[in-house]
């Protein structure tokens, strides 16, 4: 293991980012989405690096990760039918056109 | 530098790449194929990190499952795709700063850190040992049940959000 | 005779040796040799592959009453057996055809990455006992192939959306939503052999098949079975691509190689499948005087391969083809449920005959075991779909009575 534990976490933190800016700036609900899955990705990183670099003996950090997994499945699956289903009644994917609560 | 290290750099590149192909991409189905590359890159470091059940995991739900979900999603969706949008809000100035300050933050917690070498292998039989943390009930048992209802919850939820009425 | 007992492992040694003597350090010698085994193990596929298209070309001739390709016309081989590479070369010389609106990359990376999936398969498959006849012996063997099998469907996508033709993409469509659906009792039916060897390692799962597990688990093997003639779109299931309705599915729009590239992927794709149900149903290398000779495994895994590839041709040129809801019926309301129920008898009667054997029972008496508790599950199978095949002949008949009723009234 030559790699340092700081340059996973700095990727990490680098892909996080990314997903944030993502999250943040796109007009489309399923890239938004995306965004949201680069930021998991970003987490499920840190959580294996640390799982190898402080304790490997347990799994504690493996479990850590797949439960980010079942989580990151349930999100994407509710995530697009609620853009599917928003499509189908406004007919846009664009989230800041949906403002029926605007008044 | 060795082996491991020009790894960790091919896969970071990609995963890094792909990862501002994601946020740029002006059309959704590129930015879902740049996203595919960018799980496969992640993919790379979990081998790197010598979880392979993770690297597999990976191809097997990001790859196999999410990004099919979000193409078809994509697909279902796409007379959106004829418009010509701006593809980012007006907000993309501050959204720049705040993830640049998250960034700054982060490098520097992890500069800092009194990270130390690794703490020894990875056991021969870790994957072995994962599964048992899981499904034991000094472990991860009762967390493991809630996925699991978490999951059926979420995909019960999804068909009945998108079913034509 | 020493060096020809494990040939393939002494050709390693020899050429390591040989390098290592010319100048070459160690490191380098070892990823020399790693690199040959690499390209050897891809190629496998491809050579196998290019026997099989002209093999299957015959069988299915002889079955419908044909020659097949022959030797008449240009001279291709006895028998025509250089056929499929007088087909390769014209493929490879046809014009390019590359229709207008195309999204370039993705077009052209789709035929690259759908032969790069199925060449990866590979790396796991044992060919023989031991370290050397095998890819890479990873601890999560026969996961792997799953996951790369499952991510391949993208490649579908691709091609299918990036043709810039709605028949392309609906082709995409229906192919995907046939392998997913497909893909659930494949997992599941692996799931249960992964249970019962309690290792995803393949070179574990043939080692720990003292008695095969198509005789052991024959459940799981049918489902398996099954579930993969629709994975590798064999004749049944053949709705991809069913060329008089859907002109050709997610590949329409490609021409000369690339389209030629797909049509390997598929073959390929059946070989693989073919050496994964020998893995983990057939005992893979496993037989008679392989501990004298390693070699003698890989033999024994090509003849196992080959008979289920035959028995897959059988089927394939036997059968029509399933209409799609028929085809989704089957697997969701069929296989799906068959195989969940598979899996948690397969782990209850597992885990009762591991635990309820003081010292471990012996692999003869668990084998027996399984097999009885599967062939139980086989008669409650069958005997469900009799009670509601007649339940639906008495409805039917009812139906047909009623109508006949009504019409004497009217008239």
């Amino acid at each position: 293991m030559m790699v340092p534990l700081q340059w996973y976490l700095i990727l990490s933190a680098a892909l996080f980012c990314l997903g944030l800016y993502g999250a943040l700036v796109r007009r489309n609900g399923i890239a938004i989405l995306m965004g949201v899955e680069l930021m998991l990705n970003a987490v499920n990183v840190n959580l294996l690096a640390f799982w190898r670099y402080t304790e490997p003996a347990a799994a504690t950090g493996q479990a850590f990760a797949a439960f980010v997994y079942v989580v990151a499945a349930a999100e994407v699956a509710v995530g697009l039918a609620l853009v599917v289903a928003t499509y189908r009644t406004h007919g846009t994917v664009v989230l800041e056109d949906i403002d029926l609560l605007k008044g | 530098m060795t082996l491991q290290q020009i790894l960790f750099f091919i896969f970071g590149a990609i995963s890094l790449g792909a990862g501002v192909g994601v946020v740029t991409a002006r059309k959704l189905f590129h930015a879902a194929l740049w996203l595919l590359l960018a799980f496969f890159g992640v993919a790379g470091l979990y081998v790197l990190l010598e979880a392979p059940f993770f690297a597999a995991a990976q191809l097997f739900v990001y790859m196999g499952a999410i990004g099919i979900l979000i193409i078809f999603a994509i697909m279902l969706t796409r007379g959106m795709m004829r418009q010509r949008h701006p593809r980012a809000n007006r907000q993309w100035w501050l959204a720049g700063i705040l993830a640049a300050l998250f960034l700054a933050t982060f490098v520097r917690l992890a500069w800092q850190g009194p990270w130390t070498a690794p703490a020894g292998p990875v056991p021969e039989n870790s994957l072995g040992l994962l599964g048992l943390t899981l499904v034991d009930p000094g472990g991860f048992a009762l967390p493991f049940e809630v996925a699991s209802v978490l999951l059926v919850v979420a995909l019960i939820g999804a068909v009945t959000i998108v079913r034509e009425r | 005779m020493e060096f020809l007992s494990n040939l393939i492992v002494n050709i390693g040694v020899w050429i390591k040796g040989l390098l290592v003597g010319g100048g070459v350090a160690e490191h380098g010698a070892a990823l020399v040799v790693k690199a040959i085994g690499a390209v050897v193990v891809g190629f496998f596929p491809l050579m196998v592959v290019v026997f099989l298209i002209w093999a299957y070309r015959k069988i299915a001739a002889r079955m419908q009453g044909r020659l097949g390709p022959n030797s008449s016309g240009t001279w291709a081989g006895p028998y025509g057996i250089l056929q499929t590479f007088a087909d390769a070369i014209k493929m490879l010389t046809k014009e390019d055809i590359r229709p207008q609106g195309v999204d370039l990359i993705p077009y052209n990376l789709a035929p690259i990455l759908v032969v790069f999936a199925s060449v990866m398969v590979w790396a796991v498959i044992p060919f023989g006992p031991g370290r050397g006849l095998i890819g890479a012996d990873l601890s999560i063997g026969i996961f792997y192939i799953l996951a790369f099998s499952s991510a391949a469907l993208i490649v579908f996508l691709m091609a299918g959306w990036s043709s810039n033709n709605k028949y392309a993409t609906v082709g995409a469509f229906r192919a995907v939503a046939q392998l997913i659906g497909y893909e659930i009792p494949q997992l599941l039916a692996v799931l249960a052999v992964v249970m019962v060897t309690g290792s995803l390692s393949t070179q574990d799962i043939v080692g720990s098949q003292d008695v095969i597990f198509l005789v052991t688990l024959p459940v799981s093997a049918i489902i398996f079975f099954l579930a993969s003639m629709a994975e590798i779109n064999a004749r049944p299931f053949e709705l991809l691509e069913a060329e008089s309705e859907l002109v050709c599915g997610y590949f329409v729009e490609y021409s000369g190689m690339k389209f030629g590239m797909f049509y390997l992927a598929e073959f390929m794709n059946s070989v693989a499948v073919a050496a994964i149900f020998t893995t983990l149903f057939l005992g893979g290398w496993r037989g008679p005087w392989v501990d004298q000779a390693p070699i003698l495994g890989t033999v024994w895994f090509l003849v196992k391969m080959g008979a289920v590839i035959f028995l897959w041709m059988l089927i394939q040129i036997t059968l029509p083809r399933l209409r799609i809801d028929q085809m989704l019926a089957f697997n969701w309301k069929f296989l799906v449920p068959l195989a969940l129920v598979n899996l948690c008898v397969v782990g209850l009667v597992n885990k009762g005959t591991t635990e309820g054997f003081p010292g471990g029972a012996s692999a003869w008496t668990r084998g027996s075991i399984l097999l009885g508790a599967n062939l139980a599950m086989i008669l409650a199978t069958w005997g469900m779909l009799a009670v509601g095949e007649r339940q639906a002949r008495r409805r039917r008949e009812a139906w047909q009575a009623a109508q006949a009723g009504e019409l004497e009234v009217v008239v």
